[in-house]
């Protein structure tokens, strides 16, 4: 199938007074009609400013954009402010991370969902409000039409969120970006979102980008994953190939800080040692190396590409580490092993204080 | 809602009966003119004077002179007479009234219009030359003060004194007739008072457009599609707000006298009144005058803080 949203060596660089900010560096991906992309990564690892900028909504003088967004073939990297704002809300909607401060807290819900109805529908102010207490009906709030004259205060913060996919889907957008929909929420809330997001997808055909730093969402909900780090992407592959094999030492920290059901409890989580880097210094080679625990004298000084790992084009990794010591390490640290064992184990001749530190 | 405006209206009451307390105490511990004394005359004698205190009831004990202001100011809304000529203060401060009301309204129209355009396109622009010069002068208009620059613009423009003879100067106020010939001759007081606040609220409105412009709503309005100028309003729904207040609290304070622009333009309002009475020890039309200023602060802003609840729908009491 044809994709809906091809986004190519895309780089978007912000000049501060501190440096150069590298947010997003060379990120690439797909994502047809119909299906949903997870893009996971900690904060300020350039998963939302990635999507904002395919919104157009990082452009500012200090912003350096390049590379191609091609949406159904058109490059909206190229296209006006005006072009633009036709995109925005109409064919592609977007929807944030905290639903709580997201909509106006001055106007009412019916008048910021006709709004959003009116500026990419030519119909008269009944038809939009008609329009927008059908979508109210749609995401779950119950007595729509009442409500459309609430303000958001009057909203839990699941029903905020309902409201916000309301605005992004009352245009039947063909593309829904969704920046950490859930996060702000309760879990057993977080599920019933993930859930309506999921049916509204199947009903209008909608493709989704999901950001969320959450494996557990995207393990819930999407195709394909790409694993961001320091403005890149780091892994890209199916769901169930990135769940199954992952092959990059940060998934592979990702996947171990997760608590599962059927670890022992007495089994510590393993964080990732150390933190995000700077992304105005970003590291030398592979911008992971100081945090990662199976580091080789090449990872300081190479900096790898994103490669296909073998047998599988549609799993790429940059890494590196060889594909089959990579297999190893995985399942070593799938039969519950430490990172640093793993390492010796592998037999990466690390300082062995360095690398439990890094455990 | 009811509730809380008769529980206001009862602390105002407490309020004023404070104030004029207060301003009686301090008129009679800190030294000033002796009323009696600046009435009785050039050469005055003791049995004059004397017979004025008698006649001013100034002779008798300041408690008991404090207790038969205060009655008659509560059962009567009775502010008593004037020391210096007899005549009634509430009725002087009602007839002064208008002509603070108009100056105060005129200048509030427009030092809220041009604080807010000027405050929204420099947040707009911000960092700009436009924001920069209209900050600057913002500074510079701030720091001046009302007599320094009622001075300067009648130097400049009045049509009698001024290098530039474009608008009626000094005293054409209180000698002209009529709504458009008085509204004519407050144009320069209206933009001397205005000046200061004008380039306080364009500051205010600035930096509270510049932090709600970074909120999340404004990006889903963004996000929405909305063009430049929609967004822009989005903002300043939520940056203007505040200002409302402000504005309420401003307008009390001048409505009890803008005493400055008042005295250099020669508009008879009630800071001129004020001015007058502090100058001649007239100890009944301060605290009439005081008493005025005081309930005048105390509706605005208790105006201000119902409005608000109109405002900001997150409001309520």
């Amino acid at each position: 199938m044809a994709p809906l949203l091809e986004v190519k060596d895309l780089t978007v660089r912000f000049t501060t007074e501190d440096g150069v900010v590298n947010a997003v560096d060379g990120v690439s991906y797909t994502v047809e009609p119909g299906r949903t992309l997870g893009i996971v990564g900690e904060s300020g690892s350039g998963k939302s400013v990635s999507s904002l900028t395919v919104m157009g909504l990082t452009r500012a003088r200090n912003a350096e954009i390049t590379g191609e967004v091609l949406f159904d073939g058109k490059n909206l990297l190229e296209a006006s402010e005006q072009e633009m704002r036709t995109v925005r809300g109409g064919p592609i909607a977007m929807i944030f991370q905290d639903p709580m401060s997201s909509l106006h807290p001055m106007y009412r819900i019916g008048r910021q969902l006709v709004e959003a109805v009116q500026m990419h529908q030519k119909v008269s102010k009944a038809a939009a409000r008609d329009r927008a207490a059908e979508m109210l009906a749609l995401v779950g709030i119950p007595d729509a039409r009442r409500r459309l004259d609430s303000y958001p205060h009057e909203f839990s913060g699941g029903m905020r969120q309902r409201v916000m996919i309301a605005m992004g889907l009352c245009n039947n957008p063909r593309m829904l970006i969704a920046d950490e929909p859930t996060t702000a929420l309760d879990v057993t809330v977080q599920a019933q979102i993930l859930e309506l997001i999921r049916r509204l997808q199947s009903e209008l055909d909608t493709a989704v980008i999901l950001i969320t730093h959450d494996l557990g969402v995207v393990a819930e909900v999407t195709d394909d994953i790409a694993v961001m780090y320091c403005g890149r992407i780091v892994e890209r592959g199916p769901k169930d190939q990135i769940f199954a094999a992952p092959q990059h030492p940060y998934t592979w920290g990702l996947l171990k800080s997760i608590p599962r059901l059927d670890t022992p409890r007495d089994q510590p989580l393993v964080p990732i040692a150390g933190r995000p880097p700077s992304l105005i210094n970003r590291p030398t080679g592979c911008h992971f190396h100081p945090r990662c625990p199976y580091v080789r004298p090449e990872c300081v000084t190479v900096d790898p590409t994103l490669e296909p790992i073998p047998n599988d084009p549609t799993h790429v990794v940059r890494c590196l580490i060889p594909a089959g010591e990579r297999k190893r390490i995985w399942a070593d640290l799938k039969a519950g092993r430490t990172p640093a064992v793993a390492a010796v184990e592998a037999g990466i001749t690390n300082d062995p204080e360095e690398a439990s530190d890094g455990a | 809602m009811g509730t809380y405006i008769i529980r206001r209206l009862l602390w105002t009451i407490l309020l004023l009966f404070l104030i004029s307390a207060i301003t009686f105490v301090i008129f009679n511990i800190l030294p000033s003119a002796d009323p009696a004394l600046l009435r009785a005359g050039k050469n005055p004698t003791p049995e004059g004077i004397a017979a004025i205190r008698q006649q001013l009831g100034t002779d008798r004990p300041k408690i008991e002179q404090f207790w038969s202001y205060m009655k008659d100011l509560v059962f009567h809304f009775n502010f008593g007479r004037s020391y210096i000529n007899d005549v009634d203060v509430k009725a002087t401060i009602l007839d002064r009234l208008p002509n603070t009301l108009f100056l105060i309204s005129g200048a509030a129209v427009i030092w809220f219009t041009a604080g807010v355009v000027i405050g929204t396109i420099s947040s707009v622009k911000r960092g700009s030359i436009w924001d920069r010069v209209a900050m600057g002068s913002a500074l510079l208009f701030i720091s001046a003060p009302v007599y320094w620059l009622g001075l300067v613009v009648t130097y400049l423009f009045s049509d009698d004194l001024g290098k530039f003879p474009l608008l009626p100067g000094v005293g054409a106020y209180a000698a002209a007739h009529g709504f458009f010939a008085q509204a004519h001759a407050l144009i320069m007081p209206w933009m001397v008072l205005a000046a200061a606040f004008a380039a306080i609220y364009a500051r205010l409105l600035r930096s509270n457009m510049l932090e709600v412009m970074g909120e999340d709503y404004i990006r889903t309005a963004r996000a929405k599609g909305l063009p430049g100028r929609s967004v822009i309003r989005h903002g300043l729904r939520s940056a203007i707000t505040p200002l409302v207040t402000v504005l309420g609290l401003d307008v009390g304070i001048l409505v009890g006298g803008a005493i400055l622009t008042e005295s250099v333009f020669s508009i008879p309002g009630i800071g001129r009144l004020s001015f007058d009475a502090i100058q001649r020890g007239d100890l009944q039309t301060i605290q009439g005058t005081t008493l005025f200023l005081a309930l005048a602060v105390c509706l605005t802003s208790l105006v201000v803080d119902v409005l608000y609840a109109f405002l900001d729908p997150r409001v309520r009491y």
